[in-house]
C-alpha cells in the first residue's frame, strides 16, 4: 500500500522580482499562501507542477510544498515554508513589510 | 593597490554587455531558465528564498574608498539600503530585481568591481590574509603571489577540468589569519634557517560535509618555486582525484585515501620534471605585480597623543580589542566591527559604507579591507589619528569594541536568505550577542570564536569555531548542534560534537552555560577558552551543557 499523500501547494519565485508566489486554482500566481490551491490528489499535484513549470515567462524555481487546510486557506507545514510566507527574521523586509498576510 | 588594466576593463564591459543581452533573451522567452541559470550563476546572480541575490567579489578583500562608495550607491539605488559582507570576502546584495542586474554590473565595472564567479571545476579566487601589506608579523605581502597564481591559473588548459573545484588561500605571516589549513592548498609564508623566504605548503584541507585539516606536504618551499610546485600538486590531483563521486572528488579525500606520504612523493617526482621548464618569466611577472601592490606613502606622526587618549575607558576598551600591530610602529591596523550587539553579522548600511569610505580617505590612505570574519578593516592608520577616528566610528554606530570576543560571531545567512539552509543562523547570532552584552562578561571572557552555519555546507566555518553551532532540521523543527575546540589558525583543529542538539530557544542559554563553565574552569584570565578546552578535554564542558538540563528537568 502506498503512503497517504500529504496535501501540497505549487510555489515558485516571480521571474522579475524573485518574490515568493503560489499557484491559485484559477491559474493566477498570488503572493499569498492562503490563495494557493490545496492539492490533495497526487496525480493532480504532479499535473499542476508540470503546467506551472511550463510558465517560464512568469516564474522560476517551481516546486510542490506540503500544506494543510486553515480557516483562511492553505497554511504551510514546514518552518521553511512559513519563513517564505513572511520574509527574513532580521529585518522587516519582504512580504511582512508589504502588508501581505502570512496565511 | 592593484589596478585593473585596460584589458581587464574591456573584458568586464564585454562580459556585462553579453549578460545584458542574456537577460533580455530570458525575458523575451528566447532563453529557458535551464539555459539561463548557468549564465546568471557565472555572473554572481543566485535565487535565494525571498528574492535574487547578487554576489560581488572583493579580490583579496581589498577595496578602495571609491569602490566602497559605489557599493553604498548600489545598496541604496537597487537594494534595500544595505549589503552583507561574507566569509568568502564577497559582498552580497539580497534584493536585486532581475531587470536591474545589468545596470548594477555596469555600475560595478566603472570602479573595477565585478560579480564574475569562476565557476566549474577550476581554481577559484585565491584568498589572502585581510591584514596583508600592513601586519607587523608579516614577512611579505602575500597578495602579489595570490595574483600571480590567479593570472597563471586563469585559462591554464590543464586545469579547466579538475576533478572538482579548487581553492587556494595564502598568508604572508606565520600567524594564519586566512584559514590556510581549511583550503585545498594553503600557503603560509615562513623563513628558513638561512633567513630565506618561502612557504609552508599545506594540502587537503576543507570544511563542508567532510571537514578535514590540511596536511603539510612541504615544510619549506622557496618562494621562486611556487608555481611549479602548485602545478605538480594539481597534476597529481588531476591524475588521482575521484571523478566518480562528487562527494569524494575534493583533494582532501584524495589526500585522505592515498595518505600524505604517497601524495608527497608523487608531487616531488612531478615537481622534479616540471621545475626545469620554468625559465624565470614567472618571476618577472611577479615583480611587475608587486609594483601594483606597493604600500602607500606613509606619513610619520608622533604617537604620544594616542597613548594619552587611552585614559578614556571607552577609547581604551576599543583600542585593546580592535587594533592590531602595524609594521610601522607609528601606525595601527583598525578593525571596524560589523557586529554591534543585536545587529546582523557582516551587514553594513549604505550610510555606514560611506562613513567607512570617508574615514579611509581622511585617515587611511583610501584603503579598506574586508575580513573573512565579516568585519571591515582600515589597514593603515597613523596612531595619532586613532582617537578622532574612533569618535567618528562611535557616531556612525561602528564603534563596537568586540573584535575577537564572544560577540564577534561569524554567521552565514542561514534560512533567513539561503535556499539551501536547514535552519536560521542570523537570529541565533543576534540573540546570543544581546545576551552576552547584557551579561557584561565578554571582555572578562577574552578571546572566543563562535561560528554559526545554517547547514552542513559550513559557510559559517562552524567546524573551526572554538564554539561551533550548526543549524539542522530535525523532523521539521530547527535544531542546533554544538561543536567544541575548533581552531582556524596555524594550530587548526576541527571541533568535536558535544552531543545532542538544542532547540532554537535553548541554544542561547546552552552557550551561556558553556561560557560560565569556562570562567569557573580556567586557571586564570591568561588561559583562553581554547587553551582550557585543550587542557581539560570536552567532559567538563559537556557536563555544563547537559547535566544541568537534567537537573532542571528533575527539579
Ligand atoms: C546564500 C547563498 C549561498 C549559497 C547558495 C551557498 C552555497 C554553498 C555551498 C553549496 C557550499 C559547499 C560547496 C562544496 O560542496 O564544496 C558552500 C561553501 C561555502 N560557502 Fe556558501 N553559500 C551561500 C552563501 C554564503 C555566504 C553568505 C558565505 C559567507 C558568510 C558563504 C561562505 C562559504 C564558505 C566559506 C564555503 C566553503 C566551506 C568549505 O570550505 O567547504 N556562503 N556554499
Ligand atoms: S552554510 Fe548552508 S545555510 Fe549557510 S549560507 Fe551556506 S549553504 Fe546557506
Amino acid at each position: 500500500m502506498s503512503r497517504a499523500f500529504s496535501p501540497k501547494v505549487v510555489t515558485a519565485n516571480d521571474l522579475l522580482t524573485g518574490e515568493v508566489v503560489y499557484l491559485a486554482a484559477d491559474g493566477r500566481w498570488s503572493p499569498r499562501h492562503a490563495d494557493a490551491e490545496l492539492l490533495t490528489d497526487e496525480a493532480e499535484a504532479e499535473l499542476r507542477l508540470i503546467e506551472a513549470s511550463a510558465q517560464e515567462d512568469r516564474v522560476v524555481g517551481v516546486y510542490l510544498a506540503d500544506a494543510r487546510p486553515g480557516p483562511r486557506g492553505p497554511e504551510p507545514v514546514h518552518f521553511r515554508e512559513t519563513f517564505r510566507t513572511r520574509g527574513p527574521s532580521n529585518y522587516p523586509h519582504g512580504k511582512q513589510a508589504e502588508g501581505i498576510p502570512q496565511t | 593597490m592593484y589596478r585593473y588594466s585596460e584589458f581587464d576593463h574591456a573584458f568586464l564591459a564585454e562580459r556585462n554587455r553579453q549578460f545584458r543581452a542574456q537577460v533580455e533573451r530570458r525575458l523575451s522567452g528566447a532563453l529557458t531558465e535551464e539555459e539561463f541559470r548557468p549564465l546568471r550563476l557565472m555572473n554572481g546572480l543566485y535565487l535565494q528564498l525571498h528574492a535574487y541575490m547578487l554576489r560581488v567579489a572583493i579580490p583579496y578583500g581589498t577595496l578602495s574608498s571609491a569602490q566602497m562608495r559605489r557599493l553604498a550607491d548600489i545598496a541604496e539605488r537597487w537594494d534595500k539600503g544595505y549589503g552583507h559582507f561574507t566569509t568568502r570576502q564577497n559582498i552580497q546584495f539580497n534584493w536585486p530585481k532581475l531587470r536591474d542586474v545589468p545596470d548594477i554590473l555596469d555600475a560595478l565595472a566603472e570602479v573595477g568591481l565585478h560579480a564574475i564567479q569562476t565557476s566549474g571545476n577550476t581554481i577559484r579566487n585565491v584568498t589572502a590574509d585581510h591584514f596583508a601589506g600592513a601586519a607587523a608579523d608579516e614577512i611579505a605581502d602575500p597578495r602579489p603571489y595570490a595574483e600571480l597564481l590567479r593570472q597563471w591559473s586563469t585559462d591554464h588548459p590543464e586545469f579547466q577540468f579538475l576533478p572538482r573545484k579548487f581553492k587556494i588561500a595564502i598568508t604572508g605571516s606565520p600567524n594564519d589569519r586566512a584559514v590556510t589549513r581549511a583550503h585545498d592548498i594553503g600557503l603560509r609564508m615562513v623563513r628558513n634557517a638561512a633567513g630565506e623566504t618561502g612557504f609552508e605548503v599545506i594540502v587537503g584541507g576543507g570544511l563542508g560535509r567532510t571537514p578535514m585539516i590540511g596536511k603539510v606536504i612541504r615544510d619549506f618551499l622557496p618562494a621562486a618555486d611556487l608555481l611549479p610546485y602548485v602545478e605538480a600538486i594539481l597534476a597529481v590531483y588531476n591524475m588521482l582525484g575521484r571523478r566518480d563521486n562528487k562527494y569524494k572528488a575534493r583533494i582532501k579525500i584524495t589526500v585522505h585515501e592515498e595518505g600524505i606520504d604517497r601524495i608527497r612523493s608523487l608531487v616531488e617526482e612531478e615537481f622534479a620534471t616540471i621545475r626545469p621548464r620554468y625559465d624565470g618569466s614567472d618571476q618577472v611577472l611577479l615583480a611587475e605585480i608587486q609594483q601594483s601592490f606597493a604600500p602607500p606613502a606613509f606619513v610619520a606622526k608622533p604617537v604620544a597623543a594616542e597613548e594619552e587618549a587611552r585614559r578614556d575607558p571607552v577609547y581604551r576598551a576599543w583600542a585593546e580589542t580592535n587594533l592590531t600591530a602595524h609594521r610601522r610602529p607609528d601606525h595601527a591596523i583598525v578593525t571596524v566591527s560589523l557586529k554591534a550587539h543585536g545587529a546582523t553579522p557582516g551587514d553594513a548600511t549604505a550610510a555606514q559604507m560611506r562613513v567607512l569610505a570617508d574615514l579611509a580617505d581622511d585617515y587611511g590612505y583610501g584603503e579598506l579591507r574586508i575580513s573573512h570574519e565579516q568585519n571591515v578593516i582600515l589597514p593603515h592608520v597613523a596612531r595619532a589619528d586613532l582617537p578622532a577616528l574612533h569618535a567618528r566610528l562611535l557616531k556612525a554606530g561602528l564603534g563596537t569594541a568586540n573584535i575577537g570576543l564572544a560577540s564577534d560571531i561569524i554567521a552565514c545567512p542561514g534560512m533567513d536568505y539561503c535556499a539551501l539552509a536547514t535552519a536560521r543562523s542570523i537570529p541565533v547570532a543576534q540573540e546570543l550577542a544581546l545576551r552576552l552584552d547584557a551579561l557584561k562578561l565578554e571582555h572578562a571572557v577574552g578571546p572566543l570564536k563562535i561560528k554559526i552555519s545554517g547547514c552542513i555546507n559550513a559557510c559559517g566555518h562552524h567546524h573551526v569555531g572554538h564554539i561551533g553551532i550548526l543549524g539542522l532540521d530535525r523532523a521539521g523543527v530547527e535544531n542546533y548542534q554544538i561543536t567544541l575546540g575548533g581552531d582556524a589558525t596555524e594550530t587548526a583543529a576541527i571541533g568535536e560534537r558535544a552531543g545532542p542538539g538544542f532547540a532554537y530557544d535553548e541554544i542561547v542559554p546552552a552557550i551561556e552555560r558553556l561560557i560560565l563553565a569556562y570562567l569557573d574552569l580556567r586557571q586564570g584570565p591568561e588561559e583562553t577558552f581554547l587553551m582550557a578546552y585543550r587542557r581539560l578535554g570536552a567532559e567538563p564542558f559537556k557536563a555544563a551543557l547537559y547535566a544541568r538540563e537534567g537537573e532542571r528537568d528533575a527539579a
